[in-house]
């Protein structure tokens, strides 16, 4: 019993120290930021924390992935301080958020292109918009048809529910249904190493996730590059989002406001994608 | 004082014990909770014989039948596969291994089940895929071949480690008997031995199934996706478990994709709660008609 006695107590303590451990470093750390969502916007926060907590040592930000749906519902359920999206908020969840006394605030930190890619092989040089939707919805199957040099088109597309699907199928599809027998794929990356595999393959992937193993082709005789993009010019191009509950205050304002700073910008380009400036 | 020790030890192991209890009744009322709402506004008969998932346009399009049938393609394709290999290495060990053979082939099996599923995925699409699309000469490797060949290969150690147990246990007074009455070795095996461990192995087999019909990372990776009615096992299809890994992150909490995505995984609890009753009740059934006391 004795014996009983002391190993329970020597359990409590362990467990009591574990907890002011805990508690300590959280609390010398300062303030965490939370921030969650798209896997798109994924590399900025996760560049932009990592240098952002080496200039304040104090600040501490947790990143992580989910997905735009996963950051929006973050910011309406208080789970998160900023929401990654690749799209803006949509009706319900705004219907949500006033439910429950949250009013989202959008801050634009980048802009992305959406690279239309195809296997280095592939003789195809150009695409007019109408032949991308025609390809995507279904209309025509083999690269015969839009100046390739014959065989099936494998039609690579992403899960509907991503932010990256959405923006393609509003700006390139006109909101038609993506054909039924295109393979998804979860993530930019698995859309680029497929068509780098498959030499029958056409897909779309975010201008940061473009390299030598695929080739991007111009639409309508406009390159997807940083320039065609920021301008306008290049059709397939969106703003990625941060989140907020409200005004930012405290540490997730300064963060925001590094984002935006040209040192943020700058990390912004490094990851890929298309800077504000 | 021991029984003030051994009852805290007793009510501490219970409550471990029903702790898992607690685990699925939280689930399973989960799940019927946030699937139900797809059934009751979108129709049963429309949900499960629908032909088109195009779950995010308006109006949305809820039908499960491709998914539900790329789940049973890839199920069987794996079978095809998992059981010969699977309750043949079974047999090699029990029958013909020397204990040298058996003492390295068997933890080397089961050596199999420990690998992650994603690195089976990454696999599949990063080495079977492209070898498959070549040598067939198909558009694309990320077929529901692919992944029943992967699918298949992960559930051998279930089903080789669960039929070798109940080839073992078969009595060796049978065997002896069968010997005695004249029968070769392939008589008895085929005659006594298998009949015997009939139940076990059909267990095997079940609970086989039951790993294929619920891995996902694996299909996520190797299926394709694309939602079709299967109509060859060369084109990409998009099983159940895909679709939900695939869209869950990013759909709206409370929508009905959300609830939509619950009913899949709804009817995906069902289907493997079917094979494991089914597979009670054959290993019961055989205990009895033997009447071994296991």
């Amino acid at each position: 019993m004795k014996h009983l006695r002391s190993k329970i107590l020597a359990l409590l303590v362990a467990v009591s120290l574990i907890g002011a451990f805990v508690v300590a470093t959280d609390a010398l750390a300062g303030k965490t930021i939370t921030i969650k969502g798209s896997t798109t916007v994924l590399p900025i926060a996760q560049v932009c924390a990592e240098e952002y907590m080496r200039k304040n040592p104090s600040a501490y930000i947790s990143v992580q992935g989910g997905g735009s749906g996963v950051g929006i519902a973050g910011i309406v359920d208080g789970t998160c301080d900023i929401g990654d999206a690749s799209r803006p908020i949509k009706d319900k969840e705004l219907e949500q958020a006033v439910s429950r006394g949250v009013s989202p605030k959008a801050h634009v930190v980048a802009m992305d292109g959406i690279a239309v890619v195809v296997h280095p092989s592939n003789s195809v040089s150009a695409f007019t918009k109408q032949q991308i939707k025609d390809i995507y919805t279904g209309k025509v199957s083999n690269w015969s048809e839009v100046g390739g040099s014959g065989g099936e088109i494998v039609v690579i597309s992403r899960d509907s529910a991503s932010g990256t699907f959405e923006a393609f199928n509003g700006l390139a599809l006109d909101k038609e249904k993506v054909r039924p027998d295109a393979l998804l794929e979860a993530s930019n990356q698995a859309v680029a190493g497929t068509v780098a595999k498959t030499p029958g393959a056409i897909g779309y992937i975010g201008l940061g996730y473009v390299t030598y193993q695929v080739k991007a082709i111009p639409v309508n005789g406009i390159e997807c590059t940083k320039e065609t993009v920021l301008s306008g010019k290049y059709p397939f191009a969106r703003p990625l989002f941060m989140y907020t509950n409200g005004k930012p205050t405290g540490e997730v304002e300064g963060f925001l406001n590094f984002v935006l700073s040209d040192s943020g910008q700058d990390l912004v380009e490094d990851a890929g994608f298309v800077g504000l400036q | 004082m021991m029984r003030i020790k051994e009852t805290i030890y007793k009510w501490i192991f219970t409550i471990l014990a029903f702790s898992s209890l607690f685990f699925l009744v939280g689930i399973t009322i989960t799940l019927f909770k946030e699937g139900l709402p797809l059934f009751t506004e979108a129709g049963v008969f429309k949900t499960i014989f629908g032909r088109a998932w195009y779950p995010t346009y308006e109006p949305p399009e809820f039908g499960m039948l491709p998914l539900i049938l790329a789940s049973v393609w890839v199920t069987f394709g794996a079978l095809a596969v998992c059981v010969p290999l699977g309750v043949g290495s079974a047999l090699f060990l029990n029958e013909l291994a020397s204990h040298h053979q058996r003492a390295i082939l068997k933890p080397l099996i089961e050596l199999l089940a420990s690998i992650p599923s994603i690195v089976y995925g990454f696999f599949g699409m990063v080495v079977v895929a492209p070898f498959l699309q070549k040598l067939l000469n198909i558009p694309v490797g990320l077929t529901a071949f692919t992944a029943s060949l992967i699918l298949g290969i992960m559930a051998v150690p279930t089903v080789c480690s669960i039929a070798e147990d109940a080839l073992s246990y078969v009595p060796k007074s049978f065997r002896e008997a069968s010997l005695a009455l004249g029968a070769n070795r392939w008589q008895t095996l085929i005659k006594v031995i298998i009949p015997a461990a009939g139940s076990g192995i059909s267990t095997a087999i079940i609970l086989g199934m039951s790993r294929a019909v619920g891995e996902t990372m694996t299909v996520l990776m190797v299926a394709g996706g694309a939602a079709m009615i299967p109509t060859s096992f060369f084109k990409p299809v998009r099983p159940m478990t895909a679709t939900i890994a695939a869209e869950m992150g990013e759909t709206v909490m409370g929508s009905l994709h959300y609830h939509a995505l619950f009913a899949i995984g709804l009817l995906l609890f069902l289907i493997t709660l079917l094979f494991n009753i089914i597979a009670e009740i054959v290993s019961r059934r055989y205990r009895l008609k033997l009447g071994l006391s296991r």
